[in-house]
């Protein structure tokens, strides 16, 4: 071996070392800021972290797109969905009026809403678009409750960094990190485009998130766990989403 | 020697470079490494990307133009396929699997390989003059002449000359740069435009298009255009002399006929 290429070893080895230990450091500064999902394993977890951080960072102060009215989509597209459950079916038979809201948790006041105490806090109205992952997309008027004025009702703690969110629906539950959630766009709407909000475009209750695409807008939630940690929910990986192979963070 | 001679003629005046281009030993690499790096680093990518990219379409295969676009609104056109959804009226009387799952993860991983190979490549091309050196036609090329010459030899199927095989002629340069610097760009710019998270940051790239599902509609245009280009590209391999060309973009070396003289 001559002394060039021995060289050429031994730089690409020092740079490889100074990568690797770079990177460890680098993961470490991003799980600090918050800049991990927690579906950031496998194979795909490097593209799925760098999506995160990059846009995490891009949109941290940003607004989704609102749309002037005459933009709205008539009639508001609803997309198929799982056959509700007989529990849906009970409390839609009684008009929704013991549909309940329950909040727990990292939390100083757990609590349970009714509908109707959660139309009696100061709403949120915005027309906004909602992209499927599919391709499809409609503008609706959506009208409800920020998420952040009933965190700021139960009092979250100073550790809390997830709210885990569950439809009525076992099946079917999501998460957000504390950014998104206090985010003011983030709302729990309960009306569309002037009406109660229809079954099938998520009432009575949908979190709607303009900054992800629909099937992080999670229907029919009924329950809210706010939490430090993905892990005890479900697989760990933050979402019901990725253990059907979706990815948890949807903003792209 | 008579028809390389003819052929050289026209050829000499088009590529100013192509005489000193020739190297006198096999060291010279016809492609530098890195050019060769990204370009099949980028080939894996184009690959996934188009894969997955299909199989994400196969979920809507309905396109619009504008801001919005569902099953209950007119289309710009549809594609004659069927769906992994069951509520897209195809005409097909069945379902296709759902693959976008995975489809997603895997478009948007190969998505960031992809540009940031990009980015390499475009320090590396301004730093080193690839671009200018390599890519930027001659001013002699981009007359009538040029132009009509080598278009003629492409007509013809004639097998390029062997300072070709150094070089590239005035369509090739101009095809690479309109696929570096306008398609590649194009495809990320539209991708982001999508993505509903991007678009809350950088309002613009979505209103200059004219809507998310205009970006989308670009997205899929722009991937046709790309597609016809690796097919050109490949029959264009193929048809110059695939070994020898395989032989460059992987290891560099070209067979260097000047031995023979």
């Amino acid at each position: 071996m001559s002394d060039l290429s021995r060289r050429k070893w031994i730089m690409t080895g020092l740079a490889a070392t100074a990568g690797v230990s770079g990177l460890g450091v680098a993961a470490r500064i991003a799980q600090k800021y918050g800049l991990i999902p927690p579906d950031h394993g496998g194979i795909y977890g490097l593209g799925e972290t760098l999506t995160y951080a990059a846009q995490r960072l891009l949109t941290k102060h940003s607004l989704a797109r609102e749309f002037p009215r005459n933009l709205i989509s008539n009639p508001p597209f609803a997309n198929e969905m799982p056959p509700l459950n007989d529990a849906f079916k009970h409390l839609q038979a009684g008009g929704f009026a013991d549909w309940r809201l329950t909040v727990d948790g990292m939390v100083d006041r757990p609590a349970s809403f009714s509908l109707a105490q959660l139309r009696s806090y100061p709403s949120r109205s915005q027309i906004t678009h909602l992209a499927c992952e599919e391709g499809w997309s409609y503008i609706a008027e959506w009208v409800g409750v920020p998420l952040s004025h009933i965190l700021d009702v139960v009092g979250i703690h100073p550790q809390a960094r997830y709210v885990a969110y569950l439809s009525i629906d076992p099946d079917w539950w999501d998460s957000i990190e504390m950014a998104d959630a206090m985010h003011p766009q983030t709302f729990l709407a309960y009306g569309l485009n002037g009406n109660e909000l229809p079954v099938g475009n998520g009432g009575p209750l949908r979190m709607r998130l303009p900054r992800q695409l629909g099937y992080k807008n999670v229907k029919f939630i009924t329950h809210l766990t706010v939490t430090d940690s993905m892990k005890g929910f479900g697989a760990g990986l933050g979402s019901a989403s990725p253990e059907g192979g979706y990815a948890w963070y949807a903003g792209i | 020697m008579a028809r390389s001679g003819s052929v050289q003629g026209p050829l000499g005046a088009s590529f100013p470079s192509s005489a000193s281009a020739v190297p006198a030993s096999t060291v010279t690499p016809r492609h530098s490494a890195l050019v060769r790096l990204t370009h099949w680093i980028t080939t894996l990518c184009f690959l996934a990307l188009l894969v997955s990219g299909v199989e994400i379409v196969i979920s809507h295969p309905r396109f619009y133009w504008g801001e919005t676009g569902n099953d209950l609104t007119p289309t710009l056109f549809k594609l004659p396929i069927p769906s992994s959804r069951a509520l897209v009226p195809t005409g097909y009387g069945y379902v296709l699997p759902d693959q976008n799952g995975w489809s997603r993860y895997l478009h948007f991983q190969a998505a960031w390989v992809a540009v940031l190979t990009g980015l390499l490549y475009m320090i590396f091309g301004l730093l080193t003059g690839h671009f200018r050196k390599n890519l930027l036609p001659g001013r002699a090329d981009l007359s009538w002449r040029g132009f009509s010459a080598a278009i003629a030899r492409h007509l013809r199927f004639e097998r390029p000359s062997e300072a070709e095989a150094w070089s590239y002629n005035v369509l090739q340069r101009l095809t690479y740069l309109l696929v570096v610097f306008i398609l590649f760009p194009l495809v990320i710019w539209t991708g982001l435009a999508m993505s509903p998270a991007f678009v809350s940051a950088v309002p613009v790239t979505v209103t200059l298009l004219g809507g998310q599902e205009s970006a989308r509609t670009i997205h899929f245009f722009v991937t046709i255009a790309l597609v016809l280009f690796l097919l050109v590209h490949v029959v264009m391999v193929c048809l110059a002399g695939f070994r020898s060309r395989m032989r460059a973009m992987v290891t560099g070396q070209t067979r260097a006929r000047v031995e023979r003289t």
